[in-house]
């Protein structure tokens, strides 16, 4: 190590898809990783104790709503890249939902440029369709030439069998994956939470399960007929599950995210008419919840997503049939996973680490493995701290979080991005 | 009983508690001057987003009966209008200084919103397709009155269940007070999943009336065939209105109910509406007996009231 590290990582145990070994860290001026080694001498570098912690990769969001530009009462990419960095996340994907929407060169950018002064790294997905409405394929070819790598009109799916076909097609082309929020909507329409007992109780109008599952059930049969790779978003039925486990006994080049609260909550939680439950897709059945966790398990699904999407108090408070549909979810994503997935840390990481970040087509830059020459994005877990969730403390501008007042296992302590520290002793530096 | 929100939240023993009260204020409603000061002094608002004139009037009449002034909150001419948030709203009501808030609302749930929000007393005057639970205590008190008891009784409730809150408020009251349920509608017109609910299914409603002491109708509302929920109300009309010649199938004693408004000639034939057993008038007279007695409940002081044996 001839060069002088600025910040060694002392006392952990590494875990990263190589496996797990007690190892001290060493990081450059250049922000990439000096030695990994079981014992460093500090010298005048700066010390982040990792003292019976657990050592990872960032972890990489293919799933959250910054809504910069547009919609900054709820959110901004400075606000949420500091949730993301408190949650242990190095990397995020914006989805292109906001206003105006990532469907060209130039909001590409724009997001680029304002996640440069983010605590984590901000990638955008663009949009499929032009507007997100399904109509006409947007430029994907001048995204992807700024970095883009994944395409999804999220917050709906496309609609269109052809138009998706044509994209699929257009997208194999230029190397991207598209990713899908899968609603057929003239099933959906109307619809504010999962159709079944707890709909028919409260007398909202239900989103049948079916409506996710045709439109995973079609494309499937379109990566088929296509043979473009496909990423399926926030999956939620047991019947979903299922498809994609077929799909990939098949060998169909298809990938899958599922959200915390789709392996922690029912639509029982409903039952009360609080309008921080109200998500799409809705949360489902407890069978549906034990679909998602097997497929967690199994390989099925590949990565934990967090679907983060912030929404001020007012909006959240309206009718539940007005209520905007979303729930934040960087902050506790982690701990969700470590707490309710009977899963070993290795597989909670793979999940939520380097699996996404190959999705996401980043893999250059984060996911690990934690070796000499990689950049240094790390986090630092403390795997058996125990804390209550309490909206008021987070980064996150809103305060839409289903787990007020509930205790979790495992929290973030330190966050390393390009070798600096931006989240110290669970404490955001800036 | 801090709320009234749902039927649920009664209990057996709550309803039977509020059907009691409701024959000494159906004894008030009858004096020469139908009014005791049991409420004096206390304020009760009607909130109502959604128009409901039958519903408004019986509860501010009852609220009178009492002896509470009134006021209503209408949600045309305010400033809701103008895009003010339900929270809002609810917060300028309490600062003039209310007691109970009779909320009505197109949305299932915003009276239990409300609740979280309020430190005033909710009553729930209906909630989307959700419930409307005085509708349930006035049918339960309806029913009463003319065949004694609701246990072992045997009632249809007939039409579109799933849009329905006086369905599933009735359900809930109807079976509470040992009734049997069956429902009568077209399966587009029945809740997604009946799972936990204390109810029977029939499809054919020849076969249903002979077998019930009450048939209960339900408002047809016309959009559902543009919805494509019926093929026409025609057709609906043929297999689930009440006809004069089905109404023949009634026992000699069974009644024939329905919240109104009716739509006559659709699921109800006019002449049948006019039947000496169809005690749609009834309902509607003991539906203020039944809120003053419910308003008694949640707003008064718990003292011997002037004038009213409690029973």
């Amino acid at each position: 190590m001839a060069e002088a590290a600025v910040l060694v990582v002392t006392g952990g145990r590494v875990v990263d898809r190589e496996g797990e070994r007690p190892a001290d860290i060493a990081v450059g001026a250049d922000g990439r990783i000096l030695a990994v080694d079981p014992s460093i001498e500090p010298g005048g570098a700066q010390v982040l104790d990792a003292t019976g912690c657990v050592v990872a990769p960032g972890l990489v969001d293919l799933h959250t709503h910054l809504r910069e530009p547009g919609r900054e009462e709820a959110e901004t990419v400075e606000s949420g890249s500091r949730a993301a960095a408190l949650g242990g996340f190095t990397a995020v994907v914006a989805m292109p939902n906001t206003e105006p929407t990532v469907d060209n060169a130039a909001v590409v950018s724009q997001v680029l440029d304002l996640g440069k002064r983010g605590l984590c790294e901000v990638f955008t997905a663009g949009a499929i369709t032009v507007g997100r409405e399904g109509e006409q394929l947007a430029p994907m070819g001048e995204m992807a030439a700024l970095g883009v790598r994944l395409f999804t009109d999220d917050g709906r799916g496309v609609q269109d069998e052809r138009l998706m076909r044509r994209a699929l097609e257009y997208a194999s082309g230029l190397d991207v994956t598209l990713a899908q929020h899968c609603e057929v909507e003239s099933l959906s329409r109307g619809g504010h939470m999962h159709e079944g007992a707890w709909s028919s109780r409260l007398g909202i109008p239900g989103i049948p399960a079916q409506a996710e599952e045709l439109m995973v059930s079609r494309d499937l049969a379109l990566v088929e007929l296509t043979g473009a790779r496909m990423h399926f978003q926030h999956l939620s039925t047991a019947g979903s599950v299922e498809l994609v486990r077929a799909a990939k006994a098949k060998g169909l080049p298809v990938t899958a995210e599922a959200c915390p609260h789709h392996f922690t909550l029912t639509h029982a939680a409903l039952a009360g008419y609080d309008p921080v439950f109200k998500v799409n897709p809705p949360l489902r059945t407890d069978g549906d919840v034990a679909a998602v966790k097997r497929g967690l398990g199994d390989g099925t699904i590949d990565a934990i997503a967090t679907d983060h999407a912030p929404h001020t108090q007012e909006t959240k408070e309206a009718p539940f049939d007005e209520a905007p549909c979303g729930m934040v979810g960087l902050e506790t994503a982690l701990a969700l996973a470590l707490t309710e997935l009977e899963l070993p840390i290795e597989r909670v990481l793979a999940l939520l680490s380097w699996q996404p970040a190959a999705i996401a087509g980043i893999a250059d830059s984060h996911g690990g493995p934690v070796a000499v020459g990689r950049p240094a994005n790390l986090c630092v877990i403390d795997t058996g701290a125990s804390w209550v969730v309490d909206p008021a403390r987070s980064a996150s501008r809103s305060r839409n979080n289903p787990y007020a007042g509930r205790t979790l296992t495992g929290k973030v302590r330190h966050t390393v991005l390009w070798g600096e520290p931006v989240v110290v002793e669970g404490e955001a530096q800036r | 009983m801090s709320h009234l929100l749902s039927v649920a939240d009664l209990g057996a023993q709550g309803i039977e508690e509020i059907l009691r009260l409701t024959d000494s204020f159906v004894e008030v409603s009858e004096r020469a001057i139908p009014k005791v000061p049991a409420l004096r002094g206390k304020t009760v608002v009607s909130l109502f987003y959604e128009d409901s004139t039958r519903t408004r009037l019986s509860f501010e009449t009852a609220a009178k009966r009492l002896g509470a002034d009134t006021m209503t909150f209408s949600v045309g001419t305010s400033s809701v209008k103008k895009g003010e948030s339900v929270r809002d709203t609810v917060q300028t009501i309490e600062a003039m200084g209310v007691d109970a808030i009779v909320v009505r609302h197109a949305s299932a749930g915003v009276p239990w919103q409300i609740a979280r929000w309020a430190s005033s007393v909710i009553v729930n005057a209906g909630d989307g397709w959700h419930e409307h639970p005085t509708q349930a205590l006035l049918d339960c008190y309806t029913i009463r009155r003319r065949l004694g008891s609701l246990q072992g009784r045997r009632i249809a409730i007939v039409g579109d269940i799933k849009h329905s809150r006086v369905a599933r408020s009735d359900v809930l009251a109807f079976t509470m007070l040992g009734a049997e349920v069956v429902l009568v509608a077209p399966p587009t017109l029945l809740p997604p999943s009946l799972e936990g609910w204390p109810v029977t299914v029939e499809h054919d409603l020849d076969e249903t009336l002979s077998k019930v002491d009450v048939v209960y109708l339900l408002r047809m509302q016309l959009e559902r065939q543009r919805e494509a929920l019926l093929p026409s109300l025609r057709e609906y009309t043929a297999r689930y209105g009440l006809t004069p010649r089905r109404a023949e199938h009634l026992g000699a004693d069974a009644i024939v109910m329905h919240p109104g408004p009716m739509n006559r000639g659709v699921e109800i034939a006019a002449e049948v509406a006019d039947l000496p057993n169809a005690v749609m008038v009834d309902q509607v007279r003991n539906g203020v007996a039944v809120r003053m007695a419910v308003l008694f409940l949640l707003l008064g002081s718990g003292t011997q009231l002037e004038g009213v044996d409690r029973g």
